[in-house]
């Protein structure tokens, strides 16, 4: 039975309270990120809560609305911060589908890399957090020197390392640099080891298993009437997953299996972000392969032959006559761009995120939606903490995977 | 058999007749526009039938059309049938003057916040709607700041010539 059934509820407009209400958030440090809930707690049970979010809202698709195609690759930057090349592929993939472009497959497979990277750095940090929530810091600065690692790769390939701005338009900005891949080789050949490690922690960890087993549990069909995606509606077992569904970036030509779990509980989140890395490493492996099978000319391709939308490269501006018109059209925002609307979507790190963009013809969009997987989550925290005990809110809400950015766009 | 655009285009046309209108299949995906009145029946039955098993929102967001007089506001809705894989995407239009549109709350559970979102930016009042407040602007905001009305930059500068670059 329910606690709050036999929980005594005072008749309306009474001025007797035998609850407290406690406000968690908005600059909690439990909440890792600007989210606001007020909780109507009696004792240490929650009967009660109320989100509110957009404390960070910072009008993205106001913005993209005055922003050339080019021009709107940094603002996907700051949706989903901890994976933020999986978005800038996400806007990527969304124009080449407005504008026709294909992209040759080392390009497909170069992206597949990144995004992997990016998917495992999100979940190494989503989970090492929840481990900390629990009481266990050193998973997390264990795990740390690793996505250190990837940021290096990432600033091997685009420059920076947070808010990346990775990747153009048909391609990428250029080639990989042998150290970008003999990184990417640290990697793989150190990483598994410690993530083993990591899951040695956890995985059959007494503290552990009490404090998230039972927590945050959602049933399938909730989930998917919620608008779940990614590892949160795979942890209930449905077995949705974009890049199996509407395969984009070549992920039809790599071989892999989408982990799902059966509660829905925080244990059942962990463990499948925690598979989910483990494929990643084998999705990466299979890229990197067919990355390294192409010879000669192939090897050096890292973009498709669409100057009217790929930036050139700025030696060529400096003495190519097409080169200069191009780089010029493309800056002022004067490219062609088809009439037309598009939905796009890619297997973000925390779910489904999805590009809607209408285009009139104009320099800019009419209209860009950005369909942000942990915003349309998040409104089921109330329901998931119901009933629960204040730390365990805490643990729902960290495997959650919130990220405010992205939230309040 | 596996279920295509064509088979969900005919049964549609089927329930609801001539009243759907501008159908499209733009980069693969099947869309429409419907009567506002009707968004709620159109989505119970892609819901309810036992071939078309639309059940799971993608998504609901707002577009504002300032030329379509009468009907500036659209809302769009995109579904997903995740058995068959197939996804569709329709629109209703309301008048700005009286953006009154069904919620489809009762529908989905996910609903709540994303017509809260339409609403917050362009004003659609989800009639049925259990919460309807901002959810990401502050709650004193008297406009609906995605509406075109509301330009971007500073009208004034004169420093950006509009005629050359941008609209």
């Amino acid at each position: 039975m329910s606690y709050t059934e036999d929980h005594i509820v005072l008749p309306e407009g009474s001025i007797e309270k035998q609850t407290t209400t406690l406000n968690l958030g908005p600059t909690h440090p439990a909440t890792h990120g600007v989210f606001q809930n007020i909780l109507e707690m009696d004792g240490e049970r929650i009967i009660n809560a109320e989100s509110t979010v957009g404390y960070i809202h910072r009008a993205f698709e106001k913005l993209a609305e005055r922003r050339p195609l080019y021009q709107i690759t940094p603002i996907t930057d700051r949706l989903n911060y901890c994976s933020s090349p999986i978005n800038n592929m996400g806007w990527h993939v969304t124009c080449e589908k407005l504008l026709g472009v294909t992209t040759p497959k080392r390009v497909d497979y170069l992206r597949i890399i990144i995004m992997e990277l990016a998917r495992i750095s999100d979940h190494l940090i989503c989970n090492s957090i929840v481990g900390v929530d629990t009481g266990a810091y050193s998973g997390f600065l264990y795990l740390m020197q690793y996505r250190e690692l990837i940021y290096e790769i990432y600033e091997e390939v685009c420059g920076s390392r947070l808010t990346t701005n990775i990747g153009r338009i048909g391609g990428f900005e250029r080639n990989f640099t042998n150290t970008a891949f003999e990184k990417l080789e640290k990697f793989l050949k150190e990483y598994p080891r410690v993530l083993k490690e990591f899951e040695n922690l956890f995985t059959r960890n007494r503290i552990f298993i009490d404090r998230t087993v039972g927590v945050g549990a959602i049933t399938a069909e909730r989930a998917l009437s919620y608008g779940y995606t990614g590892p949160n509606l795979r942890s209930a077992g449905v077995d949705y997953d974009v890049r199996v569904h509407s395969p984009y970036c070549s992920y039809e030509d790599i071989d892999f299996t989408i982990p799902v779990g059966k509660t829905g509980d925080c244990y059942d989140k962990f463990l499948v972000r925690n598979e989910e890395m483990w494929q990643s490493l084998h999705i990466i492996r299979q890229a990197y392969a067919k990355v390294q099978a192409f010879t000669g000319a192939a090897s050096e391709v890292y973009h498709a032959d669409v100057p009217a939308y790929y930036l050139p490269e700025k030696k060529d501006v400096y003495t190519k006559m097409e080169a200069l018109i191009y780089h010029f059209k493309i800056i002022m925002g004067e490219t062609e761009i088809p009439v037309g609307e598009v939905y796009c979507s890619v297997e973000g790190a925390n779910g489904e995120l999805g590009y809607y963009l209408v285009s009139d013809g104009g320099r800019t969009p009419f209209r860009l939606h950005f369909r942000r997987p942990c915003f349309i989550y998040y409104q089921s925290y109330p329901e998931l903490i119901k009933d629960s005990m204040l730390s365990d809110a805490v643990v729902c809400m960290s495997s959650l995977n919130l990220i405010a950015g992205e939230l309040d766009a | 058999m596996a279920l295509t655009n064509e088979v969900v285009q005919q049964k549609l046309t089927e329930k609801f007749g001539d009243q759907l209108t501008a159908w499209a299949e733009t980069y693969g995906m099947l869309s429409f526009a419907a009567p506002k009145d009707l968004n709620l029946k159109i989505l119970q039955y892609l819901f309810d039938d036992e071939v078309l098993q639309f059940r799971f929102l993608t998504d609901i967001c707002g577009v504002h059309y300032p030329d379509r007089s009468g009907e500036e506001l659209a809302v769009v809705y995109h579904l997903h049938n995740l058995a068959d894989n197939v996804r569709l995407r329709f629109k209703v239009f309301t008048d700005i003057t009286k953006p009154d549109v069904y919620s489809a709350t009762a529908l989905y559970a996910g609903a709540n916040w994303m017509e809260r979102e339409t609403y917050d930016f362009y004003g659609v009042n989800f009639t049925g709607h259990p919460n309807l407040k901002r959810v990401l602007n502050v709650d004193e905001m008297d406009y609906f700041p995605l509406r075109k009305e509301y330009p971007l930059e500073d009208q004034s500068r004169i420093d950006k010539d509009d005629e050359m670059f941008g609209r």
